[in-house]
């Protein structure tokens, strides 16, 4: 059996937070959850997506940290910063390619998803991924996943120019083979594609005679 | 004298809601804890396993319980959060009586339990035994929910006994009945992940059943399509295979426009129906009418989503039907249900493996709640409350003369219309908060107060406890032991985690000391919950809900029993009507043929728009608990009204404003929240509210004629934009009624 690997399906989620709420009853950084819930855009659909910390291989955050206070562990997991160490500098906040460490004031400390580590050191699933009630988050072998999920696991991104790759999958439909994320064309967007909004108009589904 | 003692601001700082934030010892102190208890969630339908962790008796977080197989560790935010109700500074801890001018004072048990005791007797003596009602809940355990009924008609000898079921359940428990014979899901859960074709109905599974989504997704990996029928785009039919948008009420239309086309098309299995229904040549006649344009006029919605539909449906390999409290809330309910059952069985895919069908309950134990007898109408064992062999053996069980018995009484809004006409009296509750959860707010109230006497049995001060004489303590579901049936008929243990705080009481022990005073003193000797289940076990002997083989002990063995389980030897019943045996004396399904007709109120040229309203994956039933948990209310603080970007357009109403939504019966002025995901000709608001910002301000005080179910997905209403409310209320904290 190979080692369990945490996946993220988006096309999963329904945006019952019991990630988020779960995550702040960790032992470990009690009260605060270190996984995002978004609501993509709440007019237009229903759609939301949780964001834990994906675990680059090669971590950014860590890189850029003057204190040095971001560690991996030999396994591949990014920890949050360490309390003695981390000034509080928000450089972590701003190169993360995923949006995801945040800066909590009330303690001068950024604070991450450091991938339970209290729980999955010792064989146990991650909180988020365990109590997830439409097992978005999955925290399962690869096997397993790729027996009984569509589409592909993928764990490699591209942003600009730079590939990143992931402890975290993503299932994406088959024929994704990497997420390319046009930085230079979000930035200027009037030259670049238009983002892609969804709407799940349900005025649009129907017939206009059937409405007043 | 039922009437608020003080302002509800007053009422509001003594007991609440307020909201607990941190589990008890705060955030920081994440010690050890001294034991962890493997129980289930409190809240809905599910009952998912838990494991509760206990720290000096004091409940400090969960953990999830991955080995039981239902929900295998899943929870949804409530479930995660529900520990926080223990410890909580609203909790009641002591008897109350009302202290006009001042609030309520403390008494002791003695003197409250005489104090309703006297006023029992007292009423009954004047006014007759059915001047005096029992309303009780959905919520309690098993045990609980057989002792209500005992109470009722042994020791009080009132027909007037119901419960909060009757706002839940009842539609489908009859459509069930009359085509399929039992009243409980046909299969367990684990028949979805097998099912081709799934049909959701009138659910909004992501937020009212949340783990259950995984088993959708699971059949849907597996290659299986999914239809789901909803006013608004809840978020697991964005990805679904077919999403059919349809008009509140509108459900038969995709039914039997279904129907008509599978007939058609020859997707009807006709030696199933002739082996094994009755009925099929008159559910026919009327279907053939449905063409799908005829149908879509009635759904509002193309005519072909309906054929579409049929496509997916009609020759699926296996099919599961799901529905809920959508196509249940209506003076049509139990007609929604029995046209969507007869496209069940008009294929004949039931009684297998990934076949079937299921109504997924919404309340704690909405199942077993209504099986033990504090429904007006049944006895325990979903016996019939008119039929005299069933009077029979209640009366052996109970040692009582069967013409003692009371016969059927009022359903639970009838007793508040016969409370408001001055025919009933008195009033016990447990469990059951109509002052957020029934229609028509305004005439509950005027109901409530014209009671002589009103007694509450409940463990925080509801919105309607406020209105008591006497208020009685009682138990959280982890401070006592019991068992409830969840949503596939599976009857589990739940286990005494901690003891009721201060001088709060088990329920059933306030039961048994109140029926001791006022009915024959010997029918009320149990010492336990336990003691209460063995009666139950023979009471139940023979009925359709036959727990005599169930033993707690059995339970604990196999993660639950499903029932019938009629012999101890008996390994209990997942799956009902294998090979097409129904449960009816002919061994057959009984179709049911169902014509649409209008709700009781359409939107007009004075009231244009549809109102419906539902859940939210935050909060639970009347919120008196999920209110009072700091994370939850974080969550989803306050109610808010849902409409289309093309009505707010015509209304002139931005994301944001407040807007007023009046009905002929009342109002409510909360934010707008503009959403595409919703019809244009329909409002939206969740129910889980109090006072002016009750939805239920506006709903219709009109019921189902068989099931007697309020209709609250239906009422016309209209809306404008209004300024920010000044009422008295609006100040309080949104969890209490208030404002942001």
């Amino acid at each position: 059996m190979s080692e369990l690997a945490f996946f993220i399906d988006y096309s999963r989620c329904i945006g019952c937070r019991s990630c988020v709420q779960a995550c702040e009853e960790c032992d470990t950084h009690r009260g605060t959850s270190m996984i995002h819930l978004e609501t993509i855009e709440r007019r237009n659909t229903v759609q939301t997506a949780p964001q834990m910390c994906m675990h680059c291989e090669d971590p950014i955050c860590a890189r850029v940290c003057p204190a040095d206070a971001i560690k991996q562990t030999p396994d591949g997991v990014t920890q949050s910063s360490l309390k003695p160490r981390c000034i509080g500098c928000e450089n972590c906040v701003m190169s993360c390619p995923f949006g995801v460490p945040k800066y909590e004031a009330s303690i001068d400390q950024m604070m991450k998803c450091d991938y339970c580590y209290d729980r999955t050191s010792t064989g146990k699933k991650p909180m988020c991924a365990t109590v997830c009630p439409s097992q978005a988050l999955t925290f399962a072998t690869r096997e397993e996943v790729e027996r009984t999920r569509r589409g592909r696991a993928i764990n490699e991104w591209k942003f600009g120019d730079e590939i990143v790759r992931t402890k975290v999958f993503v299932l994406v439909p088959l024929a994704t083979e990497r997420i390319d994320v046009g930085l230079t064309a979000l930035r200027t967007k009037k030259n670049g594609p238009e983002a892609r909004v969804p709407s799940d108009d349900v005025a649009a589904l129907l017939e206009n005679e059937v409405l007043p | 004298m039922a009437k608020l003692p003080i302002a509800i601001p007053q009422l509001v700082e003594s007991f609440g809601p307020h909201l607990h934030q941190t589990p008890p010892g705060g955030w920081t102190s994440a010690e050890e804890p001294d034991r962890v208890v493997k129980t289930h969630c409190c809240f809905c339908g599910q009952q998912c396993g838990i494991q509760l962790k206990v720290k000096n008796e004091r409940i400090v977080g969960f953990d999830p319980w991955e080995e039981f197989s239902f929900n295998s560790g899943k929870l949804c935010p409530k479930g995660v959060k529900r520990y926080l109700q223990g410890d909580h500074p609203d909790r009641l801890l002591a008897p109350l009586e009302r202290a006009p001018g001042k609030g309520f004072r403390p008494i002791d048990w003695n003197t409250a339990l005489d104090r309703t005791a006297a006023a029992i007797n007292r009423i009954q003596a004047v006014h007759g035994n059915d001047a005096f009602a029992v309303l009780s809940g959905a919520s309690l355990t098993n045990e609980k929910a057989y002792l209500m009924g005992k109470f009722a008609r042994v020791a009080l000898r009132t027909a007037n006994i119901d419960y909060n079921g009757r706002l839940c359940m009842v539609s489908a428990a009859a459509a069930s009945k009359k085509i399929l014979g039992y009243d409980r899901a046909a299969n367990p859960w684990s028949d979805i992940r097998k099912s081709k074709c799934i049909l959701v109905a009138g659910a909004n599974i992501a937020e009212c059943a949340p783990i259950t989504t995984d088993y959708l997704w699971s059949a849907r990996e597996a290659g299986a399509k999914i239809i789901v029928l909803d006013p608004r785009m809840t978020p697991i039919a964005r990805t679904v295979d077919l999403y059919i948008p349809v008009r509140s009420g509108g459900d038969i239309g995709i039914f039997n426009g279904m129907l008509h086309v599978m007939i058609e098309r020859g997707w009807i299995d006709r030696a199933f129906i002739d082996a094994h229904t009755t009925g099929f040549d008159e559910v026919e006649r009327v279907v053939r009418r449905y063409t799908p344009e005829y149908a879509a006029k009635i759904a509002g919605v193309p005519a072909s989503m309906i054929v579409r539909a049929a496509e997916l449906w009609g020759p699926a390999e296996s099919s599961f039907l799901l529905h809920s409290r959508g196509i249940e809330h209506h003076t049509k309910g139990v007609d929604n249900c029995m046209a969507a059952i007869n496209l069940v069985v008009a294929t004949g895919r039931i009684g297998r493996e990934g076949s079937g069908y299921a109504m997924i309950t919404g309340q704690g134990n909405g199942q077993g709640a209504r099986e033990q007898g504090q429904k007006c109408d049944q006895l325990p064992g979903h016996r019939d409350i008119e039929n005299p062999a069933h009077r029979e053996h209640m009366a052996r069980v109970w040692g009582v003369s069967e013409a003692t018995i009371p016969h059927k009484g009022l359903s639970a809004l009838e007793i508040f219309e016969a409370a408001h006409a001055g025919t009933i009296k008195g009033m016990l509750l447990m469990s059951f908060n109509p002052m957020v959860s029934l229609p028509d707010q305004g005439f509950i109230r005027e109901a409530l107060e014209k009671l002589e006497h009103f007694a509450v049995i409940d463990f925080f001060l509801s919105e309607t406890a406020r209105f008591a004489d006497v208020v009685f303590p009682g138990s959280l579901m982890e401070e006592d032991e019991g068992t409830t049936t969840n949503v596939e008929g599976r009857v589990i243990r739940h286990r005494k985690v901690v003891h009721p705080p201060g001088e709060a009481r088990e329920d059933w022990r306030i039961i048994c000391d109140l029926a001791r005073r006022v009915g024959p003193k010997d029918k009320f000797e149990f010492d336990s919950p336990r003691a209460i289940f063995e009666e139950l076990r023979a009471a139940s002997r023979g009925g359709a809900s036959d727990y005599y083989g169930i033993t707690w002990e059995k339970i604990d063995e196999r993660q639950g029993v499903f029932w019938p389980c009629p012999d101890l030897d008996h390994p209990g019943t997942p799956r009902l009507y294998e090979g097409g045996k129904f449960a009816h004396p002919d061994g057959k399904a009984h179709f049911q043929p169902v014509e649409w007709r209008p709700a009781a109120e359409e939107p007009d040229a004075e009231y244009p728009l549809t109102l419906t309203s539902g859940r939210v994956v935050a909060h639970y039933l009347s919120g008196n608990q999920t209110r009072r948990i700091g994370a939850l209310v974080k969550q989803t603080p306050e109610p808010y009204c849902e409409m289309h970007p093309r009505l707010a357009e015509k209304l002139e109403v931005e994301d944001g404003d407040f807007v007023a939504i009046e009905s002929r019966r009342g109002t409510t002025t909360l934010r707008a929240m503009i959403v595409k995901t919703i019809r244009p000709d329909h409002v939206f608001v969740p129910y889980h509210w109090p006072l002016q910002r009750a939805v239920n301000n506006c709903t219709i005080r009109a019921i189902d004629p068989v099931s007697k179910i309020p209709e609250f997905k239906i009422c016309a209403v209209r809306v404008k934009r209004a300024s920010r409310p000044t009422d008295e209320n609006v100040q309080l904290g949104p969890e209490a009624g208030g404002l942001r």
